[in-house]
């Protein structure tokens, strides 16, 4: 009964449905004028400014360009996200 | 006082040639005098396209180098009241006309045609420049994609950069049975994606090969269903409200009822 379920509920991911949405990431990038050195220097000035406060693991420190909706939800916008594991906090810092 | 219009793309073989040669064609069948602007220097094509290749004397490089007069550069179509063709050099580079050159072409010819059509060359460079420095507006021509639609995306913020704004767009040699598949974009996704106005759209046609190869433009084929299309574009852009076909929607209810009841979709 389940499989016949599935079988029923099974829907292969439309092509066109997956060029929307390579189409929709690309373009975020193309339409910034972002360099990839550009996000490079971001990453850099990031790290030194966290790395006054807590110790991070450079690493699997992950800062990219990607997209996000817009806070009306009508318009995917392009936005930096930063995902920074943090190792430990300095000490003497409260 | 004419309208000066460019027909872009950034990426090439999307149609752009095909365009304007059926676009001036339907444009001078409606009565509007029109004049069809090669601007692919080094790599004419819309004289082959238009058939008027044997006819060709002077050229647009000619023209702007004052080798000859605009009126002995421009051929007359014979086949078409009102319709003139300026084709591009073979033997130059695009470097051979700037874009202060194309601008006083083009306000000299709209002086005296109701359209002149601009056949962009591909790219991003020297010829896309020259192409627009002249143009009030701008058609972009795109086929359903991911690459054609991202080079369109790319071309109208140039366009914009430019002052050219509220670029109309075309799409070219949509397929309805691989859209009703779900294996092409359909005109809202493009639409969705690229943010601007509908200006028609040409199903996949092989009469526009046959045309070609006859080099006759379709637009003047009435069984062609491409060449409707670009008849119903030219009523258009004179202004006549003409709905848009959904193409892919034929079999839409029939697809939908096979879905319900778990068949494939055909």
């Amino acid at each position: 009964m389940m499989d016949l379920l599935k079988l029923l509920m099974r829907k292969k991911e439309n092509s066109k449905d997956i060029a929307k949405e390579r189409l929709k990431l690309v373009l975020i990038h193309d339409r910034s004028t972002f360099s990839p050195q550009f996000l490079e220097m971001v990453k850099g000035e990031i790290i030194k400014v966290i790395q006054k406060y807590m110790e991070v693991d450079e690493e699997l420190l992950d800062i990219q360009l990607t997209k996000t909706t817009s806070d009306d939800g009508e318009r995917v916008i392009p936005a930096l996200v930063a995902n920074i594991p943090i190792r430990s906090m300095k000490q003497g810092i409260r | 006082m004419g309208e000066v219009i460019v027909i872009t793309s950034g990426k090439g073989g999307v149609g752009k040639t095909t365009t304007t040669a059926n676009l001036g064609t339907g444009l001078a069948l409606q009565g509007k005098k029109t004049v069809l602007i090669d601007t692919d220097i080094g790599l004419r094509n819309l004289d082959v396209v238009m058939g008027l290749e044997n006819r060709i004397v002077y050229d647009l490089v000619d023209v702007v180098e004052g080798t000859c007069r605009v009126k002995q550069a421009l051929i007359k179509d014979k086949r078409f009241d009102g319709l003139y063709l300026l084709p591009a050099a073979q033997t130059r580079d695009k470097n051979a006309v700037s874009p202060a050159q194309m601008e006083k072409l083009c306000a000299e010819l709209k002086e005296e045609f109701d359209f002149v059509l601009i056949d962009c060359p591909a790219g991003i460079e020297q010829g896309f420049k020259n192409a627009i420095a002249g143009a009030d507006k701008a058609y972009v021509v795109t086929t359903p994609e991911v690459s054609a639609v991202r080079d369109a995306d790319r071309i109208i913020g140039l366009l914009e950069a430019n002052d050219i704004r509220n670029p109309k767009l075309i799409v070219n040699r949509l397929r309805p049975d691989m859209v009703r598949r779900g294996d092409m974009m359909t005109i809202d996704d493009i639409l969705d994606i690229l943010a601007i106005d509908l200006l028609g759209v040409i199903p996949d046609d092989e009469n526009i090969i046959i045309s070609t190869n006859r080099g006759e433009p379709a637009v003047a084929d009435s069984k062609s269903q491409a060449g409707l299309a670009y008849r119903n574009i030219t009523r258009r852009i004179l202004g006549e409200e003409i709905p848009f076909i959904d193409l892919a929607a034929r079999h839409s209810l029939f697809t939908r009822m096979k879905k319900l009841f778990g068949f494939k979709p055909a």
